[in-house]
């Protein structure tokens, strides 16, 4: 079923963990430059062959419609947190409160200001997302590993506790109600009618761009920067590299992803509420970056298909091999949890650096045997 | 070296990708007939005065989705795993054994009754997932018993625009009774309000100098319960303790309920808080009444859960006991009356389709809706469809004869379900009546004894 | 006074449940440097096995026994037959494996326990006691938590510093190059380690649930509160964790009382954060931000 992803991206370019700083320039102007417009290229195309698809799902099929707004709202945050961990080094287990941040942000205009255009509610979504993100970055520049997991761990945990405190403004428990934006009339005279599914494709416009933004970006300098601190803090710092800036500039981007992300939930679910951002979701966003392999955004997209399809595709075998619905509901998390031991412990690289090993071992393989 | 700066031409690119990308998605937000958000509660009660003009809002629906000559498809999100697991795991389980039950009796009109259950895990998010895949997917005729107030919240809107019958939502909240807005949804329940409002006037008359503390779940559970009793009897109030779900910790709620002297406390919580909240008090030596909703008592997992704890070596102290005294509000015979005829049907039911472990009064409460959806099909005719199974529950709905203790409110203009409870007393492991059935509505509804004789379930144990 | 007393004595009997978790959590970090997420989950399962020996007649206190013991068993299993696999690799990665150990641990226990709340037996009294017309909210119960931390961890700590078993696992724990030249056996050391968490872990959960209720994510808050207690205090101590765990328990709980429940986990987000930018290694490391 990931099938329905294409692949937006290319994998080698994008592939930001397993890029070394060499400090050589090994990257030159020339080179980004054409890297930039080949990504921009990819990704409207991409957009292209998602909008293709909601048409031709749209009648046959509206549920994976609806399922591909589901991934895109989870794929900014997920490539967000991949280039946070895989390239910059720092782990986040409190994305799903940043994703909070966005999506109550949206909620609150579009319930309050229903005139504003979509772009502007998205944006300040980001901005607020940023700036949580910032003040968690602060904290988090100072903190190593475990000592940063049990920070945002406490984010995860604590940020929905506020829509609750604050319920008059942020509606409690019950959470606030979004009315998603509908296809403008121009837009409409294009593409004919879309009915949800101009959610999705306006969903994979912002997740898109989020990663267009996100691949340019890790392949700039800052990109290289934050590698740099990854891989060694002392070398990087001889390098006259601001350690904390670096990091805390990472967790940002990285939270207005979120914000994205967040933000996109809100339309697709039509609801805000505490109970949609648990610990659950963070942990999840967590286990798509590694499953799909870490610091990789070709792997974002596809832990983003993982979580929108696995569920689903699990309880359906369960159903498949006779089981009821109780049963099935039992087992898929038995079965969510095994696949990810065994992923870590067959293939712990991920999807995409396994694939990309096997690969190159293979290609070394036979130009040793041509070569001899 | 000192790498610093990014060009400006990489991201310059990327600022043009993204605003161009994003152009020709730019619309504008919130168009069309798009709803102020209401705040349940607020638009709860319909105006009277539209009777006429309100009714047949569905008539023109004819969608047939679902059915066949054989088969009604419903669908529902329940929370099979997870926090909110315990208990109503127990609900959908209780209305597919007894659709399984009229199917084996031939269901109705020829066709038979298929319930698909999806598991939400309570997180709202999940809910509009597995609706999508419901109703889009699965192309179920309609979702029935779908359960919790965020839960169902996130997909009312949805359910109502693409016009499916939305029956019978697991949940007391106010929301779900706005026929102008979701013509498509109806309340089961009795609400929130409802309940408070009976057992503020109960107070208001019997126990006219008691200290009321209230003891409530910090949401829709608490706030509207709060405000029902607050109707009658603010002025007896003298402490309002919430909880949160999750949190066991209830010691500092009922200390100061316990600090503000009150000695009775009326509790909208759930069955664990319930027990929670009477350990808590016996390790503070503290001895109010208690007088809970219905929701948060449920007489066989209550004292389940107590009972239990004297297992230990020691405390003695602990266990059903406690619960001597305690009132509560109920709208359906509970598993321990085992001379009641319903719930004997209804173990008969779960004994020859349930899972082998005991009925619970989750499972009564599950078949008892689904014995109203049954009615409702029932009541549609044989060529039922989306349109026409919500009007026959409109103009049927109030004469429906079941296990519940007090009628159905359902009408053109009413969609919130049971209009009343029954209070009564838990006296030596069993429940004895306080106060006969009394029915109101939202609002200032008045209060007045249910006019109706308890029904008995016909023979085939299938509505008739 | 007598409310601010029994605040107290409740946020001081939560932060012990969060010391004996946040030690467990302490014991497997020093080991092998990795959060086992799974811990909670693990203690859920022995709780239930031990429930269900209750149910089935078998005293208290046996039950207890078995369940550790089950505990113990559990813990070297997962470390020697899974995590030891991830050991080395990124750390990330263990996260990962922890995390879903953790998913499907607690889904089989619902599974083979059903997702339905039990009672769990209390093996003390649940009432509390008047000192001089000064009710004291500590039931016998909570009393008995106390003490069985208390001395678990004097047990623990005895281990590790009187015994030679306890010498090689510290030896293991600080340089496992040097260790080996030694003669210690590592590995075995690693799944001791792990082991005693099982153990202490499957006492812990027996602790919590005494007197309350089991389902099988009746840990899950627990185990995170725990974390996040363990990282307060540090995450190479034991004094830490159990200094973390208390004021962890006690800010809870004064939170809850004076301020407002819904600020509860907040309150824990601000605590951690404040004691991080002081001491980014939590109050008790040994050496104040340590560079890589």
């Amino acid at each position: 079923m990931a099938l329905d992803s294409p692949d937006v991206t290319d994998g080698e370019l994008l592939g930001g963990g397993s890029r070394r700083v060499t400090g050589d320039g090994s990257g030159g102007p020339a080179l980004m430059r054409s890297n930039g417009v080949k990504h921009l290229l990819l990704v409207v195309l991409a957009w292209i062959g998602i909008f293709l698809l909601v048409k031709l799902l749209q009648d046959s099929n509206p549920f994976r419609v609806t399922q591909l707004a589901t991934m895109a709202y989870y794929l900014p945050a997920i490539a967000g947190l991949t280039v946070l961990t895989g390239v910059n080094g720092q782990i986040s287990l409190g994305h799903g409160a940043l994703m909070a941040v966005g999506a109550y942000t949206t909620s609150v205009l579009l319930q309050r200001q229903e005139s504003l255009p979509f772009i502007v509610v998205v944006l300040a979504s980001v901005a607020t997302a940023c700036v949580v993100g910032y003040l968690v970055g602060i904290a988090a520049a100072r903190l190593h590993g475990p000592y940063l997991a049990g920070a945002t761990l406490a984010l995860a945990v604590g940020l929905p506790g506020l829509a609750v405190y604050f319920r008059d403004f942020l509606g409690g428990d019950q959470g606030l109600r979004v009315t998603p934006p509908s296809s403008p009339a121009w837009f409409e005279s294009i593409t004919g009618d879309l009915g949800r599914g101009y959610v999705t494709v306006l969903g994979w416009a912002l997740a898109l761009s989020a990663l267009f933004f996100l691949s340019n970006l890790v392949n700039s300098r800052y990109g290289r920067q934050w590698r740099a601190v990854r891989d060694d803090e002392i070398a990087a710092s001889l390098l006259g590299i601001d350690l904390g800036r670096a990091r805390v500039l990472a967790f940002v981007v990285s939270a207005g992803c979120a914000g994205v992300g967040g933000s996109l939930l809100a339309v697709v679910t039509r609801l805000t509420a505490p109970l949609s951002f648990t610990i659950v979701l963070s942990l999840f966003l967590l286990t798509a970056i590694v499953l799909g392999g870490l610091g990789s955004l070709v792997g974002a997209v596809l832990g983003a298909a993982l979580l929108t399809f696995l569920p689903t595709f699990l309880n359906n075998q369960a159903l498949a091999a006779g089981l009821d619905n109780s049963q099935a509901a039992n087992l898929a998390p038995v079965v969510f949890g095994l696949v990810l031991v065994l992923v870590m412990l067959l293939a712990p690289r991920g999807l995409v650096g396994t694939t990309r090993t096997a690969y190159y071992q293979r290609r070394a393989r036979r130009s040793r045997s041509t070569g001899a | 070296m000192r790498i610093s700066r990014s060009r400006p031409g990489t991201m310059g690119i990327a600022a043009l990708a993204l605003g161009s990308l994003v152009l020709t998605a730019c619309g504008s937000s919130g168009g069309g007939n798009s709803t102020t958000p209401d705040t349940p509660g607020a638009s709860g009660t319909p105006g009277s005065s539209q009777s006429s003009a309100a009714k047949g809002r569905t008539a023109g629906n004819t969608d047939t989705t679902g059915i066949s000559d054989t088969e009604i498809k419903l669908g529902t999100h329940q929370p099979l795993t997870g926090v909110a697991a315990p208990g109503y795991s127990n609900i959908a389980p209780g209305a597919k054994a007894y659709y399984d039950y009229v199917n084996d009796a031939g269901g109705v009109n020829g066709r038979k009754i298929t319930l698909n259950i999806k598991d939400d895990t309570y997180n709202p998010t999940t809910t509009g997932q597995v609706v999508d895949e419901l109703t889009l997917q699965d192309k179920v005729f309609a979702i029935a018993h779908g359960l919790g107030t965020p839960t169902h919240t996130a997909v009312i809107d949805q359910l109502n625009e693409s016009k499916i019958p939305d029956l019978f939502v697991s949940s007391g909240a106010l929301a779900w009774n706005q026929p102008e807005k979701y013509p498509y949804t109806f309340g089961w329940q009795p609400d929130y309000t409802v309940e408070g409002k009976i057992i503020g006037d109960y107070i208001k008359k019997n126990m006219p100098n008691a200290k009321v503390g209230l003891y409530l779940q910090g949401d829709d559970l608490g706030r509207d319960g709060a405000a029902g009793v607050k109707q009658f009897i603010a002025s007896q109030i003298v402490s309002e303790q919430e909880y949160t779900s999750g949190n066991t910790n209830v010691a500092p709620q009922i200390g100061a309920l316990q600090a503000a002297g009150a000695d009775l406390i009326v509790g909208f919580n759930v069955p664990a808080y319930t027990a929670l909240a009477v350990l808590t008090a016996q390790k503070l030596q503290y001895k109010p009444q208690y007088m809970f909703s219905s929701v948060a008592f449920d007489p066989q997992l209550v004292s389940g859960l107590l009972a239990n704890f004297s297992k230990g070596a020691v405390s003695a102290e602990a266990g059903a006991g406690l619960l001597d005294g305690v009132s509560v509000t109920s709208y359906l015979p509970t598993v321990d009356k085992t001379d009641n005829p319903w719930i004997q049907l209804f173990d008969k039911v779960w004994k020859a389709k349930g899972d082998g472990k005991p009925l619970t009064n989750f499972g009564v409460y599950g078949m008892a809706e689904a014995y109203t959806v049954v009615q409702s099909i029932q009541a549609a005719g044989k060529d039922i469809n989306r349109g026409n199974i919500i009007s026959a529950i409109e103009q049927n709905g109030a004469s429906f004869k079941g296990p519940w203790e007090a009628p159905f409110a359902y009408s053109a203009d009413n969609h919130s379900g049971i209009s009343g409870v029954g209070i009564s007393q838990f006296k030596g492991g069993k429940i004895v009546q306080l106060e006969p059935v009394m029915t109101t509505g939202d609002g200032d509804t008045p209060i007045t004894p249910a006019k109706v004789d308890p029904a008995t379930p016909p023979a085939s144990g299938i509505p008739e | 006074m007598q409310q601010f007393l029994n605040v107290s004595f409740t946020g001081f009997t939560l932060g012990a449940i969060y010391a004996a978790f946040a030690l467990c959590l302490v014991l497997i970090f020093r080991a092998t440097r990795i959060i086992n997420f799974a811990q909670g989950a693990q203690a859920a399962l022995t709780t239930y096995i031990a429930f269900d020996l209750i149910n089935r007649g078998f005293s208290y206190w046996l039950a207890l026994l078995i369940a550790i013991a089950a505990g113990f068993v559990l813990g070297a299993f997962i470390e020697r037959v899974i995590v030891r696999r991830v050991e080395k690799g990124p750390e990330i990665n263990a996260v990962i494996v922890t995390l879903g150990l953790f998913v499907a641990i607690e889904a089989l226990v619902g599974i083979i326990y059903s997702q339905n709340q039990q009672g769990f037996p209390a093996p003390f009294g649940v009432q509390g006691f008047k000192i001089g017309g000064t009710l004291i909210a500590l039931t016998g119960n909570d009393r008995y938590r106390i003490v069985a931390v208390a001395l678990a961890l004097v047990a623990l700590l005895a281990l590790f510093r009187f015994t030679h078993v306890g010498l090689r696992m510290r030896a293991a724990a600080f340089g496992q190059e040097v260790a080996q030249l030694l003669g210690i056996r590592v590995g075995r050391m690693l799944t001791l380690g792990w082991a005693l968490a099982g153990a202490f872990g499957a006492l812990a959960g027996i602790l919590i649930a005494g007197g309350s209720f089991i389902s099988p994510s009746y840990m899950q808050g627990t185990v995170i509160f725990a974390f996040v207690a363990a990282v307060l205090g540090g995450l190479d101590s034991f004094a830490g964790a159990v200094v973390g765990g208390l004021i962890l328990g006690l800010t809870q709980s004064y939170v809850q009382s004076y301020v407002d429940i819904n600020l509860v986990n907040m309150a824990a987000l601000v605590l951690l954060l404040g004691v991080l930018l002081v001491r980014p290694g939590g109050l008790f490391s040994a050496s104040v931000a340590r560079k890589v």
